[in-house]
């Protein structure tokens, strides 16, 4: 249905090259995921850019995918919540989470932990628990799970930066 | 700056038992990965997708709708408006039992509130129902909106909240007033709030003849099935509703609105499956609010501090169609010793959605009030506002003359103020200031909730393999539910968690009664600790009437269940496993079952509230004004604690509740149109997680042996109340300016002369 038009985009899902006929312009990148390709481990809370919830990493960056149209973003290499544990190991932040109880409903959750890959990979806060706040201030919990959040961010970033070391050695 | 570190989860003193363990959550990896199938995460075959389109008005009458052009656009099926909208077999117009609301569901054209549904429009895809509810384009007949003290209407409420009286007396008010050698009387006013959970509203709906499955997020399975099938005239046991994940409610996924049966309605019309969910701004009507309060409290108090009268009055609003009515001066019953005391209501209708309980309802809010108060009355006499609250400590239920099922408030005042550092406050406000000459101030303000017990069944089945099935229709909306029963249960089975499989959520189980009141663990545990029992009971009976087991005779003596195995319990070397009793006798399994609800002889001679006190530093710009709550301590008694982890994030959620009533959250209503002028989450504040400081919650230890068999209480909502009050006398401490309208803004500090 839709316009009687069909655009065709290319993206790398979850490390899956897949060609995609949108079947309206208006769709944008959180409902392409949720209402089309039923990826709906990704969520929608505002669809205004105002929550996080949809948070979802593009090219490394995190966005909030509800403000991204999808037909923009050809050829682009999304990173869902899905995407993220290699099989049954979950993603040190993953895992922080649970260890923290950085969750109540789990509703914010894949937005937060896409957030929290996000920042750590931008570097920028550093061990400093106000800077994680302030830069994780994008993801509305409305349960309160902030504290939880801040700790397992800490320890999945120190966890994440002594595999690194590892890794190089 | 380091984290600030917690206190530590203290291990429950009961050996071999699970409950009491700070157990991470069982559904945990689901939520990490995003395999938690929310309702909005179905999709069946041949979905549709529905959007309401809403009222831009307050009050009037919607006289035209450009159906046609909604239908014209691509891949719009059906609009429904009140002209086609197919018969409900009940009444929206009539409240439906025990405690639903009117509700808004295309009855006819009137518009009685903001974002009400005016219509529906189902299409192939959420764009094209989207653009084809914009393409409506309606046409109203205005009236003027009342959205204010001014325009309202004011009246004598028959009850407020959920049937309680508007009107509770004790002593004589005026005499104790009269007596009192210092009287203090202040105004307060809480604005209007929205639940804001971070899932909206969603529902997807298929059905089959006269059965339809509902995906929904639901606090209350077993009424909302009977509710529904009232509304669409079929038995019960046809309305199956799944709801294994809530993403959050609060009280707002508690009660039917019009909206989700408006979508149901629609697929049963198509018979096609169909999904809808409201869009966050259309979350600021249908589905329920915390309705603004103007409250008044008088004080009365003797020579030595203590109260001789607690006078508390509140003017409520509800919506100009129904009731539900904040019972905020009711916070003033249960908490403090006087002679005197009377908690009274007024209602005021103004053209909203009707509001609804929410996180905390009226304890919240009249806490608030209250706290600030009692803060205000302390400094009249010149006391410190913690010897003022001892001073007033209720040993027995003020009102009732009652004693508690327990009270440990005297440990949460005592552990809080020693963590947070309280004996070192000085009693004038404005006398702190940090390194960065920002202004200092600590408040307090006690916490209290009551213990409702709701009726809830359950069935346990004990397996060949020694393991267990147990199964009650609760729900978990973030608090931990699938976590603290399996705890439960797996005691009452004598196993490990990890040998029992819960099953919930789902409609078609045992009644687990309501997720609300903070009485959710305590009312589904219960049912599941005793349909363990009897599980074990069943399978006692079986190994004790074999002569081949070496349990056989033993059934006058009893047995013990514990880890998997069945023991005498006068020779604990004699038993044998769960397994080895079930297979001798030929059994796959064993089934118990329960139907528990609150013994009514020991609910009538005891009060039963869960306590707390929470202490608060607030930060203030001298110059800006600019309030940061640095650090609140809340220390918390609500009887026996299945999971510290889990319930230590309970009551960080409440505080920070708290913070938001205090500092963050309102509603405002452009008072022209009655239209909500912040409907979204970048406008209506609510805590982000800079916004939330160093929290630290301590688990007071409280024995209950009254309350229920299993000793548990309610956390849930316990943590918003106190915190309000405690943040707010905070920033009176550190400024000397009160602030009595919620939430307290830059500019009633920068407009005040105490604060130049």
């Amino acid at each position: 249905m839709g316009y009687h038009m069909s655009l065709s985009i290319s993206l790398t899902i979850n490390g899956l090259k897949r060609e995609i006929a949108l079947d309206d312009p208006r769709v944008t990148l959180l409902d392409l995921l949720r209402e089309r390709l039923h990826l709906t481990g990704t969520k929608k809370g505002c669809d205004r850019g105002q929550c996080g919830a949809c948070t979802v990493l593009v090219d490394g960056r995190r966005i909030n995918s509800c403000l991204a149209l999808a037909a923009s973003l050809d050829g682009a290499e999304i990173t869902t919540i899905e995407g993220l544990a290699d099989g049954e190991d979950l993603h040190p932040v993953q895992a922080a989470f649970i260890a923290h109880d950085g969750f109540q409903c789990g509703y914010c959750t894949p937005g937060q932990i896409m957030s929290a890959v996000g920042l750590i990979s931008e570097g920028n806060a550093g061990d400093d628990p106000e800077r994680i706040r302030e830069l994780m201030s994008g993801n509305i919990c409305r349960c309160g799970a902030y504290q939880g959040i801040t700790e397992a961010v800490l320890e999945a970033q120190k966890d994440l930066a002594e595999r690194n070391r590892r890794d190089a050695a | 700056m380091p984290l600030e570190t917690t206190s530590p989860l203290p291990q429950h003193r009961r050996h071999g038992s699970s409950a009491g363990q700070p157990l991470t959550r069982r559904d945990g990896v689901l939520k990490v990965t995003g395999r938690a199938t929310y309702a909005a995460d179905n999709h069946p075959d041949g979905i549709l997708y529905a959007v309401t389109a809403v009222s831009s008005i307050a009050r009037g009458r919607v006289t035209a709708l450009d159906v046609e052009a909604a239908k014209a656009h691509p891949g719009v099926v059906e609009v429904l408006t009140p002209a086609n909208r197919p018969p409900l077999a009940h009444d929206p117009d009539e409240k439906m039992p025990p405690f639903g609301f009117r509700v808004e569901v295309l009855q006819d054209d009137t518009v009685r509130y903001v974002n009400q549904p005016i219509a529906i429009v189902i299409a192939e895809t959420l764009e094209a129902a989207t653009e084809g509810a914009a393409l409506l384009n309606p046409v109203y007949e205005v009236e003027p909106a009342r959205t204010d003290l001014e325009s309202g209407k004011r009246f004598d409420p028959e009850g407020i909240g959920i049937g309680a009286p508007a009107r509770t007396a004790h002593g004589d008010i005026e005499a104790g007033l009269a007596a009192a050698v210092r009287v203090t009387e202040a105004d307060y006013v809480t604005p209007p709030q929205y639940h804001n959970a971070m899932e909206p509203h969603a529902v997807v709906a298929q059905w089959d003849g006269d059965r339809v499955t509902i995906d929904m997020p639901n606090q209350t399975l077993a009424l909302s099935c009977a509710s529904y099938a009232a509304y669409f005239g079929i038995p019960a046991e046809n309305v199956l509703i799944r709801s294994p994940f809530l993403g959050g409610g609060f009280g707002s996924k508690a009660i039917l609105n019009g909206p989700q049966i408006l979508a149901i309605l629609a697929a049963r019309m198509l018979n096609r499956p169909v999904k809808l969910a409201l869009t966050r701004a259309q979350m600021y009507g249908p589905v329920g609010h915390r309705g603004r309060t103007w409250q008044k409290l008088r004080l009365g108090v003797d020579e030595e501090g203590r109260l001789t009268a607690l006078h508390h009055q509140a003017l409520c609003t509800t919506s100009s169609f129904d009731e539900f009515l904040e019972p905020a001066a009711n916070a003033s019953l249960p908490l403090y010793a006087s002679p005197a005391i009377l908690a009274e209501h007024e209602g005021l209708r103004l053209d909203v959605g009707t509001p609804g309980p929410m996180r905390a309802p009226g304890l919240a809010s009249g806490s608030a009030a209250l706290e600030v108060a009692m803060d205000e009355a302390a400094e009249a006499c010149g006391m410190d506002p913690l010897d003022f609250r001892l001073a007033n400590y209720a040993e027995t239920e003020p009102v009732t003359g009652k004693p508690f099922s327990s009270k440990a408030l005297r440990e949460c005042y005592a552990e809080g103020a020693k963590r947070f550092g309280w004996s070192g406050r000085p009693l004038a406000p404005r006398t702190m200031r940090d390194e960065n000459g920002f202004l200092i101030g600590w408040g307090m303000g006690t916490a209290v909730f009551h213990c409702p017990h709701f009726p809830a069944e359950a069935r346990a089945t004990l397996r060949a393999d020694g393991t267990a099935l147990m199964e009650t229709a609760g729900a978990d909306m973030g608090q931990g539910a699938w976590t603290a029963l399996a705890q439960i249960a797996a005691e009452a089975l004598g196993l490990d968690p990890d040998q029992v499989e819960l099953h919930s959520g789902i409609s078609s189980l045992p009644d687990g009664g309501i997720a609300g009141g903070s009485g959710h663990t305590a009312s589904a545990g219960l049912a599941l600790h005793n349909a363990g029992e009897d599980a074990i009971a069943r399978l006692a009976e079986l190994a004790t009437n074999d002569p081949a087991s070496p349990l056989f005779g033993a059934g006058n003596i009893g047995v013990v269940a514990r880890s998997g195995r069945l023991h005498r319990r006068d020779d604990e070397s004699r038993g044998e496993s769960y397994a080895e009793i079930l297979a001798r006798a030929g059994r796959s399994d064993v089934v118990g079952t329960a139907k528990t609800a609150r013994d009514p002889a020991v609910a009538s001679a005891h009060a039963m509230y869960s306590h707390g006190a929470v202490f608060a530093e607030v930060k203030v710009d001298p110059d800006l004004g600019q309030i940061r709550v640095a650090r609140l301590v809340g220390a918390f008694a609500a009887g026996r604690i299945i999971n510290p982890r889990l319930v230590r994030s309970q009551y960080f959620g409440g505080m920070i509740w708290g913070a938001s009533f205090a500092l963050h959250e309102e509603a405002i209503a452009d008072r022209r149109t009655g239209r909500i002028m912040n409907a979204d989450l970048a406008e209506y504040h609510v805590p982000v997680n800079a916004d939330v400081p160093s929290l630290d919650a301590i688990l007071i230890p409280e024995d209950d042996p009254h309350v229920n068999p299993i000793g548990v209480k309610g956390v849930g909502e316990i943590g918003i109340t106190g915190t309000v009050g405690a943040i707010a006398n905070a920033v009176w401490h550190a400024t000397g300016v009160r602030v009595r309208r919620f939430p307290v803004r830059v500019e009633d500090l920068l407009i005040s002369r105490e604060f130049a």
